[in-house]
């Protein structure tokens, strides 16, 4: 068994064990407190992880096309919940077509040939330019400004930003060419930002301590100081345990946990502030128990370009 | 509107017809859902196995295959929309569509060219045990009302079949999918939303039914968001 096998092994028995562990407390709670709507929820929550372990595993197994696959469906279905209640008008049809049909294809394609000059630059800068004068072309001038701007937000944060998690696998790390570490960068990314975020949730809200009645962002979210304490902490636990599966040593891992975790609960309320000024509850309906694709990859799409970028400068140069 | 020939609506077809019927069904299914994710809102009723009659807004070609789509398999099989014969026969591949894969209620538009009473056809479909898809504005609408004056069908399906559930269903978005005048489909959401059924009041006048209708028809309609 090569070693990547064997770490994608013992990552997916560790994660199957996680997840039935949640299982078998959601069960239990529906035991005791039979249509419980907050158990019912969490049932579905779990449910909806297993599905999403299992298929990241197998894209795991199955390559690196796999993987930037899904992230591209991923992709697709976030942009599309962005621009279903975007600004728009008829005359950004052939714009909005580009991005969804153009854009964000090449945009992955650039992962999967390893292209990162063009990664790097194609939607920030080429598309940033682009799309206000196709816009323009069909001569509306009405709220212009909002709808080029809305547009070109929608695909920065759902693919842009996103693109970030599969691009991790363009990494070449020294020492670990070719030999799948940047796949196990993925997992690392996901899972500490994931665990981050339940801690945070299941704990955090239980207003345990002093901090645990003062919120972050009165009249945003019912996130409160000491859940994000719990978040970070739990997020930096998680990248310890799992530091042999990355590059870094078991201090820089659980740092770098710590850090996808904050970059990641910011860039959830943002993303819940965006919700909050469309009148919306959640993106979509589509994942059971999350409510969109939006809302379950909220913290792991900004979480993403920090730990890229920093994965790349300090641990690549130094 | 032409005056071309139609081609005759198809009696039973063999057996690989209808298995490819079948196929095309569950294909056109699966395209309206990963392109629009479409979502259905049961605000008013459950998906039941009730006789209804679906009455929705008309505002695209792909309205029927949307409702049809958002319907739990064991309704769709039971479902049947009304549509138009001067568009579903006019060539080989719609009237495979319209007659085999929807299995319409096709009636002609074309009041000089009536061979029956469209109402017979759509009664008759309703006697036999189907649910129906109508869109109760008739032509598709392009103007800027959200919904044009309702056709008289509507009130005469309550009237000769009172007890049939008469469901209004808003379909929402997909006028912003492939607005008039558009080659491609953009992948926006979309969603079915099934209201409270309506029954014709004892003496309920048509214009009154029909208005009662509407009504309730367009406050389903979700609010704007900009």
């Amino acid at each position: 068994m090569s070693p990547f096998l064997r770490d994608v092994t013992l990552l997916a028995l560790g994660v199957a064990a996680i997840l039935t562990l949640l299982t078998v407390l959601g069960e239990r709670a529906r035991h005791k407190r039979p249509g419980d709507a907050g158990v019912g929820l969490f049932i579905a929550r779990v449910d909806s992880w297993w599905a999403m372990a299992i298929l990241f595993t197998l894209a795991m197994l199955a390559g690196e096309w796999a993987m930037i696959l899904l992230f591209a469906i991923a992709s697709f279905a976030a942009l599309r919940e962005f621009y279903t209640y975007a600004a728009r008008m008829k005359a950004d049809h052939l714009s909005l077509a580009l991005a969804f049909y153009i854009l964000l294809p090449a945009q992955f394609l650039f992962v999967y040939f390893d292209l990162p000059r063009l990664f790097t630059v194609f939607i920030p800068v080429y598309a940033f330019l682009l799309l206000p004068f196709v816009s323009m072309l069909r001569g509306s001038t009405e709220r212009f400004l909002s709808r080029v701007a809305e547009m070109q937000w929608g695909l920065m944060i759902a693919v842009f930003c996103l693109s970030h998690i599969p691009a991790l696998m363009l990494l070449d790390l020294p020492g670990h060419e070719g030999d799948g570490r940047g796949m196990l960068l993925i997992a690392f990314l996901v899972l500490a930002v994931q665990l981050g975020d339940l801690a945070e949730f299941y704990l955090g809200r239980r207003a345990l301590g002093p901090l645990g009645r003062k919120r972050v962002v009165p009249g945003l979210s019912a996130k409160t100081w000491e859940g994000a304490f719990w978040g970070l902490a739990a997020a930096g636990l998680t990248g310890l345990a799992l530091f042999w599966i990355t590059p870094f040593g078991p201090l820089s891992a659980a740092a770098m946990g710590v850090v996808a975790s904050a970059s990641g609960q910011a860039g959830a309320l943002v993303l819940r502030a965006i919700k909050r000024s469309r009148g919306l509850r959640d993106w979509s309906h589509l994942i059971p128990g999350q409510g969109g694709f939006l809302d379950q990859l909220d913290s792991v799409i900004f979480a993403a370009p920090a730990f890229f970028h920093l994965t790349r400068l300090w641990w690549m140069t130094g | 509107m032409t005056d071309a020939p139609l081609l005759k609506a198809p009696a039973r077809p063999p057996a690989w017809r209808r298995f490819a019927a079948r196929v095309v069904g569950h294909g056109i299914v699966f395209l309206c859902r990963a392109i629009t994710a479409v979502h259905a809102d049961w605000r008013g009723i459950e998906p039941s196995a009730r006789q209804r009659v679906y009455f929705a807004n008309h505002v695209s070609n792909a309205d029927m295959p949307m409702i049809w789509s958002v319907l739990p398999q064991h309704l769709r099989m039971k479902t049947r929309p009304v549509a138009a014969a001067d568009y579903w026969l006019r060539n080989k591949i719609r009237a495979f569509a319209g007659g085999e894969v929807f299995r319409a209620v096709l009636i002609d538009r074309r009041a000089d060219q009536w061979v029956d009473d469209p109402m017979a056809a759509i009664l008759q479909a309703l006697d036999e045990g189907a649910s129906l898809i109508i869109f109760p504005e008739g032509l598709r609408n392009q103007g800027p009302e959200p919904l044009q004056p309702f056709k008289s069908g509507l009130f005469n399906i309550a009237e000769a079949r009172p007890d049939v559930e008469l469901v209004p269903t808003w379909i929402a978005n997909l006028n912003s999918v492939m607005p008039k005048g558009e080659i491609i489909p953009l992948p926006l959401m979309c969603s079915v939303t099934f209201g409270t059924p309506l029954r014709r009041e004892d003496g309920e006048e048509r214009r009154d039914f029909l208005t009662r209708a509407a009504a309730a028809l367009l406050a389903l309609k979700p609010e704007e968001r900009a």
